[in-house]
């Protein structure tokens, strides 16, 4: 942002539509992937890997699908998103597969190899995704949802309170013969949702009616009401769910979008009392919490003589260096258990691609966010800047507590990277969330039509006036 | 609603851009002291990825390495009659570490070497694998097995050099271990690791370069070269000033001789001869503390040796009083010396006053055996001009003529030698430890020297021990080199 003005700098008028350029850098979002493939394959079996061609044709398939129905159901959209999901996604099953050809994490105990089931949520957050694009013609209509909205959200929060903790986190809700399910992926949508519906409404009253109190504008205290719900929600999900990166996210998305849609920058110092104010609260109390912490602040502390996850995962990044190990050749499988597949797979691509491929990717997932954010910008309705700038926040939220956690910058909490780490709920999700992005931005994107010609109107004269 | 949202931007791109520097930090900033952390288990794991390269003895590897499966270490050492050669070798072990040779040459051994950058790029662009390079040792196999079989049972320790390069030709340590026993990370390594660890005989204990002890007599050696070096007596055969008893100074405490043996101002030859505590006292006292240990530093002692592997510093007292030093000067008080200290003070004589710097790493060699590191002889010091060296050669060989070293005579070689009798343990309650130090010399110059000690002679405390336990081992050790 190297410009700072109050006008939006995108001119919606006669904007290529940018489909080409789509199409080739998808061309090398499935060619990467696809190289990788025979990169792991070589190292660890000395030979090209017998199903390289049909994954390279799968994704191929897949992307080529996507990006038919973007021309026809968005040709406006951004060119960027949807190539840079396809590679992040590709790689993402890359890793998988590749520590799917570790035995030791890849034990019938842990559920086997993750690879072929990820191809196949991979291919169902795509086919959502075409069915967002296909069938959400206009992305306002979400509007009509919004206390739905509002109220899925919160079944979907609290629903995993009713289910056994996982790794000591209350975050999944098991279905008997379908899987087990991540609500919170879904929540981080649907939230978004409701936030920008209430928002749009609220927004004059929020923004306007507030009392100033040492140069701060405060709000009233009705409508602090909603905040401080959502501030005891995200509270709750901490305590019940134990389920610190969530909490954040929620709360740090509300906290944006309340920003954005009042402009007043004492939303933020108070959402950032709140949160920190929360934190150690709960931190006080919460022994699964000060683990995280302890681990943070020690990440090589020895545990009853042991190795740590979190010094594994640093040791991990450590030993990959600048170009790392190549891929199939690291040791990331020493994390431990499913989680190099999952909560720590950055870990995998800092040592096997090393300081170069962890700040591609996190060039990337910045892209995708930075992307987002423009389409916020560039919408021209109000419930679409909100609702563009929900969803790349917290994407952006969440990639930074995820990310973070495991390069310990801060305490790590579990959520999954999107698009790269193992889960279905989460590649469904972020497939779903770029198909939406997409949509707003087709829409602000769109030339507005040529007005109709008014055969009663005179030719305008042009008067030169000195 | 603009405004907002490009600050938003930014502080998305401080997210990210922190998330970068973190990573940077971790993988370039820290990246060493992570890569290399003892808790990094990838140490380990790339220690054991390469086959490993051999330690050589007279051409012939005494150690190689063998696959492993069911654990993440690919390679594990073997070691070729290890018990003989542990106290070369030292242990390569997947779970314990390693010690000496193994230790030290590790990164020629596994290939990392920098100086082996070359070798490593060629072998990974011809898809051999990383090799690890050997290391050529300087030891002479059938002294070695001499040594060990000669010690035997018996708990002691031999150390042999060749007198005119420092080139350390036996080293062996009794009762030993097999490397082999432990070598991986096994339940079954893992017991007879410990089993070697609670042994009240200390296996593991490399007695020849890390066990220091009194040495009793044969630290006279020191004592007469410091008196021909000062000139306390002009020659070994004019008789000297030496009352017997002899009554320490300052004290009203008698130093006697063992027996009755005629030392009353015996020679220096007579005297080392026989034995003579008196003698040699006094003349430790005479010189004084400061003198005595001028020269026993130029022997080497006070010193570690690193030969590459770490010999613990012998002790000889910088802070006694007059009649300390009398003592010390006949191997006792603080005085004491590990094997390898006491086969140097003996290689000196043997090489004319000339102390090399001992070592028994030959040559650094690359897998294709090319050499990327040779060591050649260093002189270590001069403790003795050459005449005064020749003098004590004289009175040594006299001890092994006629004296308390006979059991070492070699037919047709000239051997000089010194038996010594350390007691130790309260009141000198303990069994003594019987040491031998002795060179064997030909018309080229003395091609070995020895020194033997072993723990528990079990025999009259005289000086016959000395000469009945050690000497013929050390008569062993010189014959399997002269043969060679």
């Amino acid at each position: 942002m190297s410009v700072i003005s109050n006008t939006t700098t995108i001119s919606s008028v006669g904007a290529p539509n940018r489909r080409n350029t789509e199409l080739a850098m998808l061309v090398f979002a499935v060619i990467i992937p696809m190289l990788a493939y025979a990169n792991v394959g070589l190292a660890k079996e000395g030979k090209l890997p017998t199903g390289m061609l049909a994954y390279g044709a799968g994704l191929g398939a897949l992307a080529g699908i996507a990006h038919l129905i973007v021309r026809k159901f968005a040709p406006y959209a951004d060119p960027l998103l949807l190539p840079i999901a396809t590679l992040l996604n590709g790689m993402g099953l890359v890793l998988i597969w590749r520590l799917d050809l570790e035995p030791t994490i890849t034990t019938p105990q842990l559920g086997g190899p993750m690879a072929p089931k990820q191809l196949i949520w991979s291919a169902v957050g795509m086919a959502l995704f075409v069915a967002v694009l296909a069938f959400l013609k206009d992305h306002r209509v979400l509007q009509r949802y919004t206390y739905i909205s509002m109220i899925s959200a919160l079944v979907l929060l609290i629903l995993p309170v009713f289910f056994p903790a996982v790794y000591g986190a209350r975050i999944w809700i098991v279905i008997p013969g379908v899987g087990s399910l991540q609500p919170g992926e879904f929540a981080k949508i649907i939230i978004a949702i409701f936030f920008s519906g209430y928002l749009m409404v609220k927004r004059d009253a929020l923004a306007l009616a507030s009392r100033r109190v040492l140069g701060l504008y405060l709000p009233r205290g009705r409508d602090l009401g909603p905040i401080l719900v959502i501030w005891a929600l995200s509270l709750m999900i901490l305590v019940f769910e134990t389920d610190l990166g969530s909490s954040l996210l929620f709360f740090g998305l509300f906290v944006i979008m309340l920003y954005v849609a009042t402009e007043r920058t004492s939303w933020i110092v108070f959402g950032l009392l709140l949160s920190s104010g929360g934190a150690v609260f709960v931190a006080t109390f919460e022994a699964h919490v000060q683990v995280r912490v302890q681990n943070w602040l020690h990440p090589l502390a020895l545990q009853n003589g042991g190795v740590t996850e979190t010094a594994q995962s640093m040791y991990a990044f450590g030993s990959g260096g600048i170009f790392g190990s190549g891929l199939g050749q690291g040791y990331s499988r020493l994390i431990g258990g499913i989680a190099p597949k999952s909560d720590y797979i950055l870990a995998t691509v800092g040592e096997e691609l090393g300081l170069t491929g962890v700040m591609a990717v996190l060039l990337l997932y910045g892209l995708i966010a930075e992307r987002g954010i423009r389409t916020a910008l560039a919408a021209r309705d109000p419930f679409g800047k909100l609702l563009a700038i929900g969803l790349s926040g917290g994407f952006a939220l969440q990639v930074f507590v995820v990310a973070g956690g495991v390069s310990g910058l801060i305490p790590l909490t579990g959520m999954t990277l999107p698009f790269l780490a193992q889960g279905g709920s989460s590649v469904i999700a972020n497939w779903a969330l770029i198909a939406i992005l997409l949509r707003i931005s087709d829409t602000a994107r769109r030339p507005a039509p040529a007005p109709a010609p008014s055969p009663d109107a005179e030719p305008t004269q042009v008067v030169r006036v000195q | 609603m603009n405004k907002p949202l490009r600050r938003v931007a930014v502080f998305c791109g401080l997210l990210i851009l922190a998330l970068l520097i973190r990573v940077n930090y971790v993988q370039f900033v820290d990246a060493g002291a992570l890569a290399s952390d003892p808790h990094n288990r990838r140490v380990a794991i790339n220690q054991f990825a390469t086959p490993r390269g051999n330690i050589i003895v007279d051409g012939k590897a005494i150690t190689g390495h063998t696959t492993t499966t069911g654990s993440d270490f690919k390679y594990k050492a073997t070691f070729d009659n290890g018990p003989m050669w542990a106290p070369v070798t030292g242990y390569a072990s997947q779970a314990f570490g390693s010690t000496l040779l193994e230790n030290i040459e590790n990164p020629v051994l596994t290939g990392d070497d920098d100086r082996l950058f070359f070798n490593r790029t060629i072998d990974m662009v011809t898809g051999k694998g990383q090799q690890g390079g050997n290391v050529v040792t300087t030891l002479n196999a059938k002294a070695q097995a001499a040594a060990f079989n000669g010690l035997g049972k018996a708990k002691g320790a031999v150390a042999a050099i060749d007198p005119q390069t420092g080139a350390i030709l036996a080293l062996a340590s009794t009762p030993s271990y097999d490397p082999s026993s432990f070598a991986g990370n096994s339940a079954t390594d893992a017991k007879n690791w410990s089993a070697l660890q609670a042994d009240s005989n200390q296996p593991m204990l490399n007695r020849a370069l890390r066990q220091t002890y009194p040495p009793g007599s044969t630290f006279k050696i020191v004592t007469a070269a410091a008196a021909l070096q000062n000139g306390v007596y002009p020659d070994i055969d004019t008789p000297t000033n030496s009352p017997d008893p002899y009554i320490l100074p300052d004290t009203v405490t008698p130093l006697k001789n063992e027996g009755s043996i005629p030392c009353k101002n015996a020679t220096l030859r007579n005297a080392l001869k026989y034995s003579c505590n008196t003698v040699f006292g006094k003349i430790g006292a005479d010189l004084g503390r400061d003198k005595m240990v001028k020269e026993a530093e130029l022997f080497g002692f006070n010193k570690e040796q690193f030969v590459p592997a770490r010999a613990a510093a012998s002790v000889f007292s910088t802070t006694m009083d007059q009649p300390q030093t009398a003592l010390s000067s006949i191997g006792q008080f603080d005085t004491a010396a590990t094997p390898l200290q006491m086969a140097m003070v003996a290689s000196a004589v043997a090489n004319d006053g000339k102390l090399m710097k001992p070592y028994m790493v030959q040559e650094l060699r690359a897998s294709n055996n090319s050499v990327i590191q040779q060591t050649s002889p260093q002189e270590l010091s001069q403790p003795m001009s050459a005449v005064n060296a020749q003098k004590i050669q004289s009175m040594m060989e006299t001890v092994v003529q006629t004296g308390t070293g006979t059991n070492a005579q070699i037919p047709g070689v000239t051997v000089g030698g010194k038996t010594g009798t350390a007691q130790h343990g309260v009141d000198n309650s303990a069994s003594p430890y019987a040491w031998f130090i002795s060179y064997a010399k030909t018309s080229s110059g003395s091609p070995v020297a020895v020194a033997v000690v072993v723990e528990d002679a079990s025999a009259n405390r005289d000086d016959i021990s000395g000469g009945g336990f050690a000497a013929p081992i050390a008569k062993a050790v010189m014959q399997a080199v002269l043969n060679k």
